[in-house]
């Protein structure tokens, strides 16, 4: 058994097996997993807006679907992986509240971040093989550097892996 | 004329949103403690700036679970607000609006929720009503909606909106007890220009 690597909110990491990544109670942010089969070097990134451009305090990377992804892609590259082996699972972003008022443009935000996360690995040409997004709950995941597994937990269901 | 970022805003910002979680708090108390028959003290509130980063964990550890109420502000200001307390208060307030036994804690059905936005909602449109007359704007609340999940995944919608702005996130912790103990933190998140607005009615030039 590894050790399990904890990813803060606007936070991204990578390690090797046995180790593990985890990020605790994605709601509206998405964690991006990034996987080599081959090598065994996984990736995670927990990000909180959908586009670094739109916003002028920009400096935290992993805050960010744009440039954490690439952050998080350029880390896997130097780890020895490429993007023909590299494949990515999506989690989270997830609408917390179910608010309507017209001040709430924010709220959908957890959709604009799964969409703009698609897009990133769309770019870099790697492949979204399984997701987990949306609805209205949290999720904990695991990535298993062992495995490429990823595991989604939230509160009141039972544990899936995708 | 120089804008100040929302990591420039001073202590004394800090003191005024200190003053308005008081006299919300103040407010806030006196509705409580009518609607549930209970006599409550209300602590000095904190103001904390935190990194947003550090949201998710500022409450406790971040897979506890938490209630959260949000409500969206509108009319002089757009924005949203939250409210925020653990379990065992939230099961207290319930409790007793419910009129059952204390220690009763199965799972939140349908009416304890409804009974928890209304609460949410006499705390929200009591500090609301403190902002509204030292802004002498009007702000009115929206319907309110809760979610009963972990405390990082509640947080992270505070934490976004404060993103958006900065790196940094305002909180105002609220404490009340006497017969009873409840730990809440409540958390304003205006709009960027409603933000300025606020600032300005307040007297800070923005």
């Amino acid at each position: 058994m590894g050790q399990t690597i904890k990813v803060g909110m606007a936070d991204l990491n990578i390690c090797r097996a046995p180790d593990s990544l985890t990020t605790i109670g994605l709601g509206s942010c998405v964690g991006i997993a990034l996987y080599d089969p081959a090598l065994k070097v996984a990736g995670l990134a927990h990000i909180m807006l959908p586009d670094s451009t739109q916003i002028k305090n920009n400096s935290v990377i992993a805050k960010f679907a744009d440039t954490g992804i690439l952050k998080l892609y350029n880390d896997m590259v130097k780890a020895g992986s490429n993007k023909y082996r590299m494949v990515a699972k999506i989690a989270g972003g997830a609408k917390m509240f179910e608010l309507k008022s017209a001040a709430a443009s924010s709220i959908n935000i957890g959709d604009r971040n799964v969409q703009a996360s698609k897009a990133m690995l769309k770019k870099l040409g790697i492949p979204i093989i399984a997701e987990d997004t949306g609805l209205n709950y949290g999720r904990t995941v695991i990535l298993d550097g062992e495995t490429g597994d990823y595991i989604i937990r939230a509160v009141g269901k039972e544990p899936k892996t995708i | 004329m120089a804008k100040l970022s929302f990591e420039e805003v001073n202590e004394l910002y800090l003191d005024v949103l200190k003053e308005i979680g008081n006299i919300g708090a103040g407010n806030a108390t006196t509705a409580i403690a009518n609607m549930l028959n209970l006599r409550i003290n209300m602590h000095v509130p904190k103001v904390e700036l935190l990194p947003v980063e550090k949201i998710g964990s500022s409450i406790g550890s971040e897979d506890e679970i938490i209630v959260g109420i949000m409500l969206g502000v509108e009319h002089d200001i757009e924005g949203s607000m939250m409210f925020l307390m653990d379990m065992a208060s939230a099961h207290l307030l319930v409790n007793r609006l419910m009129m059952r036994p204390s220690d009763y804690d199965a799972d939140f059905d349908e009416m304890d929720l409804s009974a928890i936005k209304e609460i949410g909602n006499i705390i929200a449109g009591s500090y609301l009503s403190a902002l509204s007359s030292l802004t002498n704007m009007v702000i009115m609340p929206t319907v309110p909606y809760v979610a009963v999940d972990m405390a990082a995944s509640i947080l992270s919608v505070p934490a976004i909106q404060f993103g958006m702005m900065g790196d940094n996130a305002l909180m105002i912790k609220t404490e009340f007890d006497d017969e009873v103990a409840i730990n809440g933190y409540f958390i304003l998140m205006p709009e960027e220009d409603s933000y300025n607005k606020i600032l300005s009615a307040l007297g800070m030039a923005v």
